[in-house]
């Protein structure tokens, strides 16, 4: 295609490719980010291709590669346009069949359809779905629509009228002042007002300044960031183009990936190479003179480096170390120049708040936190899956209406946000409205974005654990709180889980909670505490269980638990003796099993293989056993 | 070894993206690359062993023949993750970080591949395995004892 000359040259664009797409037809929208491939999507596509190329059917049917659909427990899954026909869970074998009876005879096949887990109705349109009917997709409904390899399906979607807008009259003073009012906050996790620090960094004076797009998504539990740039390259980069424009003396734009996320830079370099070539980055961008480009820097794997200082050193090409704040990275940032620094799920609101207007986004929300936000929704729930929702939203309408509630009917205990920095907040807190305060009340952050569901046999000191020893791996070990703090919390927190914990040590854990948060240099050490601190806000009990009773309520921690058969449920059917790697397991077929104490690794496989409907392997308290 | 360097300019800025076209090319960063780049960038060895070794992207030692991953973040931990690398850690009879001393396998970790749902999750040279158990473990193996 030409380069676009022109603001008003967006629009036609659109028009064009509007007016050239057929009316009629049927468009399979296979979902294929790297969940999707990891399912099979790649099997999908390949068999569609085969079939309708074999078939003919290439003017009847028309195949659309996106990102992810959010719905991951049902990967790989299809919707047929136009009807919004859902298929989950698919296998090669059966594309034929859907060619033969849905797409040429509107035929919906019903052992493909999603069953919901709640009240066990088949909803065969995407939109009926539980799952999807809460949900306020306005980040994640392109991913539906959009082959993020096309920048066209892009512009069809009213894609780059927001830069149009803004280089076709809009002052940057405009731009920030929408922005303000649209009450956007930061989503990388602390919630800074997005205007507010475009502002301060329009107002450093310097000949040169940067921004950056943080895509360095190191939470464990969070991938909204990855869905949205394996998904919808364009949006961020939409958004870093109103940016560069808003904050001025930029003409340069990093965007910072996990190297993790190798999808996302294959479809963000595509996404790149399109918009230079249209004219939309860098020099004399839509004729208007307005200069900038993008480059892609991958990370090399280093949680520290999403911290926005250490980034820029990672940018620059050193180890990825901190430094104290201020001054802030709007005044002295990448090579000591301003930079301005937003995640990926920031970036991409903000051409919806362009063009969709500033006032249509602040009605959505609560009074400090406006629009939507993207959770991902893992651990111990049905639907699991990356969310939108509207800010506000309670936990409950969370777990329950769109998660469809705790995996094998178990009892809900917590969910755990914000990642390593964030804490859990415990059932009873349910009706919780989610946003940014209400959450920093409760102990918490909204972080990034990921919600690890946790049931009745999830343990919370294990879990303090795990988050302890993530940071205390991951801490760079610049300044002392953090290096010397966190291994020596990790330290308790491992010896309460192997039985070894001592009186006074909650109280030990408390105090050196406080010194690492008030003494480290980074968010990393300041928030590394808050799992162990919310973890002992509301579920004391457990750690005193621990320590003092031995006993791990949840029966995770191998070193409190053992596993025995029953003798009254075992029928003798030998699977876990086959499976049994330690040769533990003594017993004859149809006579009951024992589990050799001295000889059993606790690595579960027995409990594993049990059948479902008989059970007989149990895990129980290691004391229980040593009374019997 | 000229041929990557002439990707990139002589700029410290370039430093990590050196290192990720190294270890593409090469499968981990060896010794006289290290050298290599110091000269191209003019900045110590000293220095580059530093940033790359600061990194859990690189390695200074050639992987074996399959590299598997497991995925040891919150969403694979509470659905027994640990327990996968520990299953793996004692049929390949070593530690995880380490390469079997025929170099057929080496066994990492990672705290998060961002693909949750699908948890606990392994990762054998590139190909994603979804929603592993301890009785599938032995089957991931068997696949790669098998002849390419």
């Amino acid at each position: 295609m030409d380069r676009l000359t022109h603001p008003s040259q967006v629009h036609e664009w659109n028009t064009r490719i509007l007016a050239g797409r057929p009316p009629h037809g049927k468009t399979v929208v296979i979902s294929s980010g790297t969940c999707g491939q990891a399912s099979g999507s790649l099997g999908i596509i390949e068999a569609f291709a085969d079939e309708i190329a074999k078939r003919g059917l290439k003017d009847v049917i028309s195949v659309k590669v996106t990102g992810c659909h959010g719905f991951c427990e049902l990967e790989p899954n299809i919707i047929i346009y136009p009807d919004g026909i859902f298929y989950k869970k698919l296998e090669p074998r059966q594309v034929p069949s859907i060619i033969d009876l849905t797409l040429l005879e509107d035929r919906i096949i019903p052992a493909l359809v999603p069953v919901d887990v709640v009240n066990g109705i088949k909803y065969p349109f995407q939109k009926d779905i539980p799952f999807y009917r809460k949900q306020l997709r306005w980040l994640t409904e392109s991913n539906f629509r959009i082959d993020p390899t096309s920048i066209e399906d892009y512009v069809a979607q009213d894609g780059y009228r927001a830069v149009a807008r803004v280089l076709g009259g809009m002052t940057a003073e405009d731009v920030i002042a929408e922005v303000k009012a649209s009450g956007l906050r930061g989503r990388g996790g602390a919630g800074f007002p997005t205007g507010a620090k475009w502002a301060l960094c329009r107002a450093s004076v310097s000949e040169r300044k940067h921004i950056i797009c943080n895509a360095d998504e190191g939470d464990p539990g969070a991938y909204m960031d990855r869905s949205l740039l394996e998904g919808n390259p364009h949006s961020v980069i939409e958004g870093m183009i109103i940016g560069a424009y808003a904050i001025g003396g930029t003409s340069q734009g990093f965007i910072y990936v996990r190297k993790e996320y190798p999808l996302a830079v294959k479809h963000l370099g595509i996404a790149l190479d399109a918009a230079r070539e249209a004219g939309l980055l860098g020099g004399d961008i839509l004729g208007t003179g307005f200069d900038f480009d993008i480059r892609i820097v991958q990370g090399a794997g280093a949680f520290v480096s999403g911290e926005e200082t250490s980034l820029m050193a990672s940018i620059e090409g050193r180890r990825a170390f901190p430094r104290q704040r201020p001054p802030y990275p709007t005044e002295h940032g990448l090579w000591g120049r301003p930079t301005n620094i937003n995640n990926v799920e920031t970036w991409a609101n903000i051409p919806l708040i362009i063009y969709r207007g500033r006032d249509w986004f602040a009605r959505t929300g609560t009074e400090k936190s406006k629009g939507t936000k993207i959770f991902s929704l893992v651990g111990k729930i049905n639907n699991t899956g990356l969310v939108e929702v509207p800010m506000g939203i309670s936990l409950r309408e969370i777990v329950f209406d769109i998660g469809g509630g705790i995996k094998d009917g178990k009892r809900f205990k917590a969910v755990q946000t914000g990642g390593p920095s964030g804490g859990c907040i415990p059932a009873e807190m349910m009706d919780l409205p989610i946003d940014y305060d209400t959450l920093a009340r409760a102990g918490s952050i909204v972080g990034s974005g990921g919600m690890i569901v946790m049931d009745e046999d999830t343990c919370m000191v294990d879990v303090a654990r795990f988050f302890l020893r993530f940071t205390q791996e991951e801490s760079c070990g610049k300044c002392v709180p953090c290096r010397v703090g966190t291994r020596q919390m990790e330290e308790i927190l491992t010896r309460i889980t192997e039985g070894k914990g001592e009186q006074g040590d909650i109280e030990r854990l408390e105090k050196l909670a406080k010194t690492v948060k008030q003494g480290s240099l980074c968010g990393l050490g300041q928030t590394a505490p808050n799992p162990v601190l919310t973890t002992l806000r509301y579920f004391r009990s457990e750690y005193e269980a621990h320590i003092h009773a031995k006993n791990c309520p949840a029966h995770v921690c191998k070193a409190l638990i053992a596993y025995v058969i029953e003798p009254d449920k075992c029928v003798g059917c030998l699977l876990c003796r086959k499976n049994c790697p330690v040769g533990a397991i003594r017993g004859e077929l149809k006579k009951t099993h024992i589990v050799d104490q001295a000889l059993c690794i606790k690595c579960g496989v027995c409990f594993e293989v049990c059948p479902r409907k008989i059970r007989a392997v149990v895990r129980v308290s290691a004391r229980e056993t040593e009374k019997r | 070894m000229e041929k990557i360097l002439s990707r990139f300019a002589p700029a410290q800025k370039e430093l990590i993206s050196i290192l990720h076209a190294v270890q593409a090319e090469y499968g981990y960063i060896p010794k006289e690359a290290i050298a290599g780049i110091s000269r191209f960038l003019r900045i110590s060895e000293g220095e580059i062993f530093g940033v790359l070794t600061f990194y859990k992207g690189f390695s200074i030692e050639p992987h074996g023949k399959f590299l598997i991953t497991v995925c040891l973040g919150t969403a694979c931990h509470v659905r027994g993750g640990a327990n996968i690398a520990a299953e793996l850690e004692r049929r390949l009879m070593i530690k995880a970080g380490a390469t079997t001393p025929d170099r057929k396998f080496t066994l990492a970790t990672v705290n998060c591949l961002g693909c949750c749902a699908i948890g606990p999750v392994v990762v054998v040279n590139g190909t994603y395995h979804a929603r592993v158990t301890l009785k599938k473990v032995e089957g991931i193996l068997a696949e790669c004892r098998d002849p390419e």
